[in-house]
């Protein structure tokens, strides 16, 4: 009778509390809703892997000559009997357009980072930072029907030609980056304690003086890791880009002639192909080098972060 | 040249500089605005588009935006909620839980195009959905996710350590110390980040395009079945949004009137997103009042 009474004791002691079943509860719950984002994630990566590698192991075409093959032609076969499917064309467009607005929106958004924070931080905050803060919000879309009624026809009247090209995609993706840039600067320089500035005026610096050698300085690994983001931005932007570029898959001979880009590729092609067909696999080919580009990316910013803080 | 000289031509510069980034953002703004309104009319916001004629509108788009909207928000916001109340309040600084942010910042930094591939594959191919809301409403939510994850835990980083502290004292389990504790003091901010990435799957299109398709087949308003096939409500319809829109006329459409159509639906978009941002500001605010008395 008595150890009866102990066991049930016992049982009773060893059982969670109702509050102890909610906490294992609530905690698998939200594990398991973190675990499917990673589960997300591996699966993106593993899905377009192995979609994009099918054309170097069963279609057997030579990375080598992918990437940097001239002529991106899947449907037809070059003398030797082998597809031709060169992305070199559409890599080099994919970076020149993303090397060339990231030069031209650099000092943009960095001169404007300065203004709202070092100079005028009342208008800053009145006028730039809602204003900039709107546009980080625009659809591409938009950018990229801008493009196409303002940017291309400009284009067209001043160097002749059709007007689409890399010029205008620079031109839309510059618009497109710069306020992201810009508010990241932004962060970036406000992060600056007050004190640097203070010693720097202190020391008889002028204003440009301890802009210049002393917050920018400060800064650097910030506004670095804003330009790396905004040249993933647009490395990875493709509906504006594919809008205003003239989608050719030819080598880019200047800036103002049709060409294309590895988003702008996909966006038209993935449709028009059958599954499973060298042309289709070649596509995502291309979209694992958007991918492995878009780690790189990601690599950069943290390594740049890294640096940044052992300082 | 004098520093004082020098210091006046750079701030002159940067003077200008700013101007310049302003104009070129106002005109920008401009523009959508004053070629978008006059094409605005009831007309326009609720009639079918016409694929070959004039006088088409958006209203099938705009509902199919909403609607999509609708559905990828209420898929991601529960799982982003419990993601950042799991990395926030109960993992532990070591390499697990670094690894795992790193997946979520790569999943932030992927292009949309190749999470609409993804979902292309995956969605309409391998799971055989088909082009249609279901498939889109995923692939917005996999865009979606890890930048509300990470908008969710930095309400959740606003709030004091007392609060936690204060919880637990009082002898509640950390569940309970998050849900009647920390969550209510952080529905604001949440409700801002909520609404602002809302702002962002609205236009989204890139990830759109191969998930839930481009052809927008016209709807019976009357019809609220969600299980018949030309009902508003069916989830397995193909579904264009108005961004995709705006992408499809304006690269392969053949209306006449593709250019008007396309900044009246860019102007839709732009005061869509803007109503958006002030919602966000305002309800931010005004929660805030309610819920702290402050």
């Amino acid at each position: 009778m008595k150890t009866k009474t102990t066991q049930q004791l016992e049982q009773q002691l060893k059982r969670h509390s109702k509050a102890a079943k909610l906490e294992i509860w609530g905690r698998t719950i939200s594990l398991t809703a973190l675990l499917l984002i990673v589960a997300v994630v591996v699966a993106i990566i593993g899905f377009v892997a192995s979609k994009g590698i099918a054309t170097f192991t069963s279609n057997h075409v030579n990375l080598w000559d992918f990437l940097t093959g001239k002529s991106w032609n899947p449907n037809i076969t070059d003398a030797n009997g082998k597809p031709e499917v060169g992305a070199l064309p559409m890599i080099v467009g994919s970076f020149l357009i993303t090397i060339l607005s990231a030069i031209v929106a650099t000092p943009f958004a960095i001169g404007t980072a300065v203004f709202m924070n070092e100079i005028s931080p009342n208008k800053g905050a009145k006028i730039l930072q809602p204003v900039t803060e709107l546009l980080v919000g625009i659809p591409s879309v938009v950018y990229g029907f801008i493009g196409l009624s303002v940017v291309v026809p400009t284009t067209r009247a001043i160097f002749g030609g059709s007007g689409f090209g890399i010029l205008s995609g620079t031109c839309v993706l510059f618009v497109m980056i710069l306020p992201t840039v810009t508010s990241m600067s932004a962060d970036a320089l406000k992060s600056v304690p007050r004190y640097y500035r203070e010693a720097s005026l202190a020391l008889g610096a002028t204003q440009w003086q301890t802009i210049y050698k002393v917050v920018l300085r400060a800064a650097t690994p910030g506004l670095m890791t804003a330009v790396v983001f905004g040249m993933a931005r647009a490395f990875g932007e493709a509906l504006a880009v594919q809008m205003v570029i003239g989608n050719a898959a030819l080598m880019p001979n200047s800036l103002v002639s049709p060409s294309s880009t590895l988003t702008s590729v996909l966006t038209t092609g993935i449709g028009n192909t059958v599954m499973g067909s060298l042309q289709n696999n070649a596509l995502w080919s291309l979209a694992l080098v958007l991918l492995l580009m878009s780690l790189v990316f990601n690599l950069i910013i943290r390594l740049i972060g890294r640096k940044g803080r052992l300082q | 040249m004098d520093t004082k000289k020098q210091n006046k031509l750079a701030i002159g510069a940067l003077y200008g500089i700013a101007g310049l980034v302003v104009l070129i953002l106002l005109a920008l703004l401009g523009y959508i605005l004053a070629s978008g309104l006059p094409q605005l009319s009831w007309h326009f916001l609720t009639a079918p588009a016409k694929a070959f004629l004039k006088g088409g509108g958006v209203g099938v788009q705009l509902f199919n935006s909403f609607y999509l909207l609708i559905l990828a928000m209420a898929i991601s916001f529960p799982i982003a909620l419990g993601a950042a109340i799991y990395l926030y309040e109960y993992a532990r600084d070591n390499w697990v839980t670094t690894t795992i942010r790193t997946a979520i910042e790569i999943l932030s930094s992927l292009p949309s195009v190749v999470v609409g591939l993804f979902g292309f594959l995956f969605f309409v191919v391998k799971l055989r959905l088909g082009f249609s809301i279901l498939s889109g409403a995923f692939a917005l939510t996999f865009f979606n996710l890890p930048l509300l994850t990470r908008s969710i835990e930095d309400s959740l980083r606003t709030i004091d350590l007392e609060q936690r502290e204060g919880g637990l004292a009082l002898g509640l389990s950390r569940w309970e110390t998050v849900t009647r504790v920390i969550l209510p003091a952080a529905v604001p901010s949440i409700l801002t980040g909520v609404i602002l990435s809302a702002g962002r799957v609205f236009g989204e299109a890139a990830a759109l395009i191969y998930t839930a398709g481009q052809s927008a087949p016209a709807l019976n308003f009357a019809d609220w079945n969600p299980f018949n096939i030309s009902s508003p409500l069916n989830p397995m319809r193909p579904a264009e949004t108005l961004a995709v829109h705006i992408w499809k006329i304006n690269s392969e459409g053949i209306m006449p009137d593709a250019k008007a159509i396309s900044s009246g639906s860019s102007a839709v978009l732009i005061i869509a997103i803007l109503l958006f941002n002030f919602a966000a500001r305002y309800v931010g605010k005004r929660l805030y009042k309610r819920l702290t008395s402050a």
